[in-house]
């Protein structure tokens, strides 16, 4: 049996909360996401939001178990298009917030692993030493 | 048959807190202790390139082995139907799963990537004994939770004994696969035998038993249960005759190598001059896992003066260390000992090639491996205060219907 | 090899012969130094042709190297600077931990006394014990015999490690950064030598063979076991070459001479 009150105590915390998130997510700030070069870069951008995972995923097993190495879902391309400039005008690694995956990926809170093993930026790296310690 | 009592232990003393916290304590800084190594990466250990598995591994497997060994004790009441080892086949169970669950904890976290123990769950090569091995230990837990269900569940305990014979074989298969992790690998001179599987089964035996007589006595002593010398004796010559088991494959395990002139290296380096694995072998795997604990279970009666839960306390004990020591000499020192790729030249290069390695256990990999014992007597402790595994008694009269009390003391 | 020039109007029948001559004897010489000698600065044609970006690799190829223990210097370790450049390996100072995915092996028999010298890499077995032992898949070889691990599947058990025969397998041991674009490789997983397989399929050599052919020392020769008429299969043909630990029955992809 569920008690009138019950019912009444509850809509009014639901209403409540819902109230209360509205109102605090309107203070969080969007993220600031850097354009890409070019027009477009693979599919438009509500297509590339929601599917991106998946054409990362299928392409990294066929270049990798089969070697196939067509460009257009390459993650160097990726990487190439999408870098972004930091203050000493080279490319940002994934360490700065400013880099390009991580400008949505922090806001989401979805964490990537693509970065531990893929370099992050593109090539040539010019760095203080000339590159790579031997 | 007269009907045993099981009752939840009453945990509400000061020591239970104090040992419950101690545990915990353990568990916790285990588990910080892999956060340190998963963030920084395993330069932190004493693990390199040469010596591939370490500290953890050896507890892991050491855990392993012991939790299906410890599941033998209920195997015997319900599978080999002997009366006296009726009542003490749900805390079997128990440990078995604590044991096990422990072990696992320990490899999981110290892997690479622990954060991809899913695709470890759901991608296979069953070409991969490894693979075999997931399989086998998880389905190893469902098989046992069926199986204490059956057990404690009276209604059904007409199915115990079914259940008890899938869990029996299961955990054989279990022990052979753990042991065919080495046994499988050509390229390591010490650990390419087919011996290996049966000389983890026999180790199996001996580790579990030798947990679950203290696990029993821990427990029974703290709750001020009896625990009667009649299963106390029966448990300390059955671990007397597994301890010899394991003796007779490792045995077995070194004369077979010592015959092929090709291992002979191997051979020489465990026996004699590999430094701490040859007295790890001799002294702590051999003497005093394996000597001294049968001098102690099967000791004359004349000395029976001596108290027979210590006597079989410290067999136990002994056996535990002997067996640490065995598992560290067949991980760390199959690992220590260089390929051969080249065979009769003398090989260098700036990979360790042709040299005997060292290996340090590092502070993060020890604390881990604590870690997963702790977590496996938490498990024990927490079971046996919230559920019914421990007989309420197991005195020598409740436990044997001929037992006649004689004047020959405890 | 040398080809006769032909002058009809020219000169009289003396120099003609002392031209013939000269041209048969060096043909005679080269064909009798010929097989114990491989001459310097030969520019090998490139043995990988590059394959089309959307084409899979292809079981018809099978690539292997050929190392003459004979050409290798004690003192040279341009291969295994060239792979640390050409994949990103950065050493951190603590050599039993560091990747090393080529390594110089010195050999010496105590018997005779011979000291030699050799490269030592992943041997890209036909049946590798690291594919077979690998719980996840992660470690498999692709279908033109390039023995690779996936990354994105690894777990870092290191089973692999302790499978290989040939110690060939690193573990990425601290966290990395600035990788190599076309060599990812990160903290946690397992790797070994891929035999340069970008490069490969892009038509080129991997570093080591590029930077020992460079350097003068041609001790390190790459191509398709599978294609009869390249230079490797014919030299696999005809001149004596072995695996190492060929008892294990793996098959590896790169052979050894004058060992």
């Amino acid at each position: 049996m569920v008690r009138r009150r019950n019912v009444i105590i509850l809509t009014v915390v639901a209403l409540a909360s819902l109230v209360t998130m509205t109102v605090a997510a309107s203070g969080v700030p969007k993220p600031d996401i850097p354009r890409g070069q070019g027009e477009s870069c693979v599919a438009d951008i509500d297509f590339m939001r929601r599917n991106h995972m998946t054409m990362l995923k299928h392409q990294r097993d066929e270049t990798m178990l089969k070697g196939v190495r067509t460009k257009q879902y390459s993650l160097k391309e990726c990487v190439s298009c999408h870098a972004v400039k930091g203050p000493d005008a080279t490319p940002v690694t994934v360490s700065s917030p400013k880099h390009f995956c991580r400008s949505c990926h922090d806001y989401v809170a979805v964490k990537i692993d693509c970065f531990q093993c893929h370099a992050s930026r593109p090539e040539p790296i010019v760095a203080v030493d000339g590159g790579g310690k031997e | 048959m007269k009907r045993i009592i099981y009752s939840e232990i009453e945990g509400q003393s000061a020591h239970f807190y104090a040992l419950a916290a101690i545990l915990a304590g353990l568990v916790l800084a285990g588990l910080v202790a892999a956060i340190h190594m998963e963030h920084y990466g395993h330069y932190v250990t004493g693990m390199s390139n040469q010596i591939v598995w370490g500290m953890p591994h050896v507890f892991a497997i050491f855990l392993i082995v012991a939790a299906s060994g410890a599941l033998n004790v209920a195997s015997i009441g319900t599978v080999f139907g002997k009366a006296l080892y009726k009542p003490l086949g749900r805390l079997s169970g128990l440990l078995a799963l604590a044991l096990l669950i422990g072990g696992l904890v320990v490899l999981v976290l110290d892997l690479g990537r622990p954060d991809r123990l899913i695709v470890a769950m759901t991608k296979y090569n069953f070409k991969s004994i490894f693979a075999w091995n997931i399989n086998l230990y998880v389905g190893f837990i469902a098989v046992v939770v069926v199986y204490l269900w059956l057990q404690m569940e009276r209604r059904m305990n007409r199915f115990v004994k079914t259940a008890g014979m899938v869990a029996f074989l299961w955990r054989l298969v279990l022990t052979t696969g753990t042991g065919s992790i080495f046994g499988f690998l050509v390229a390591r001179e010490a650990y390419d035998s087919a011996v290996m599987a049966p000389l983890f089964i026999a180790m199996s035996f001996s580790f579990g038993l030798a947990a679950y007589i203290l696990v029993l006595l821990a427990a029974c002593r703290g709750s001020g249960r009896e625990l009667g010398d009649v299963t106390l004796q029966r448990l300390g010559r059955l671990l007397g005759v597994f301890v010899a088991a394991v003796l007779y494959f490792t045995a077995v395990q070194h004369l077979t190598n010592l015959y092929a002139a090709e291992h002979y290296g191997v051979e020489r380096f465990m026996l004699v001059d590999g430094g701490v694995f040859t007295l790890l072998f001799w002294v702590v795997q051999i003497f005093v896992g394996g000597i001294l604990p049968l001098l102690l279970v099967f000791r004359s009666p004349l000395s029976g003066s001596l108290n027979t839960g210590r006597v079989m306390a410290l067999a136990s004990v002994l056996v535990i260390i002997g067996g640490f020591a065995q598992v560290y000499v067949i991980v760390i020192g199959g690992q220590a000992w260089p390929l051969t790729l080249f065979p009769g030249m003398e090989v260098s290069s700036g990979f360790y090639d042709g040299v005997v390695v060292s290996y340090m256990p590092s502070v993060p990999e020890i604390v881990l491996g604590l870690g997963g014992v702790a977590l496996a007597l938490l498990i024990v402790l927490f079971g046996i205060k919230v559920l019914r595994f421990l007989p309420a008694t197991l005195a020598n009269s409740a436990v044997d219907p001929h037992f006649v009390a004689e004047a020959k003391g405890p | 090899m040398t080809a006769r020039k032909r002058n009809p109007g020219n000169t009289t029948g003396f120099d003609a012969a002392r031209r013939s001559f000269l041209s048969a004897a060096v043909a005679a010489a080269g064909v009798t130094l010929a097989p114990g000698v491989m001459l310097y600065g030969i520019t090998r044609p490139s043995a990988a042709k590059a394959r089309a970006l959307d084409a899979a690799a292809s079981s018809d190829v099978r690539w292997g190297m050929l190392i003459d223990s004979n050409r290798c210097d004690s003192d040279c370790n341009e291969c295994v600077t060239a792979c640390s450049k050409e994949n990103g390996l950065q050493g951190h100072g603590r050599p039993a931990t560091d990747a090393q995915w080529i390594r110089k092996v010195e050999l010496h028999d105590p018997g005779t006394g011979l000291n030699k010298s050799l490269p030592m890499m992943c041997q890209h077995c036909a049946d590798p014990p690291c594919v077979d032992v690998c719980p996840t898949g992660a470690s498999f070889k692709r279908a033109d015999g390039i023995v690779l691990v996936d990354k994105h599947t690894c777990i870092g058990c290191r089973y692999c490690m302790m499978a290989c025969p040939y110690k060939a397998r690193s573990f990425i041991h601290e966290a990395l950064e600035d990788q190599k674009s076309h060599a990812p490789r990160g903290k946690g997983t397992v790797e070994s030598c891929t035999m340069c397989v970008h490069r490969i399929d892009d038509g080129r050599q991997p570093a080591c063979v590029e930077a020992c052919n460079d350097s003068g020392g041609g001790a390190m020769l790459f191509g398709d076991l599978n294609d009869p008429d390249s230079e490797i299969s014919q030299r696999v043909a005809k001149y004596a070459s072995q695996q190492i630990r060929a008892d294990l029955g793996l098959d590896p992809g790169i052979r050894y001479q004058n060992l």
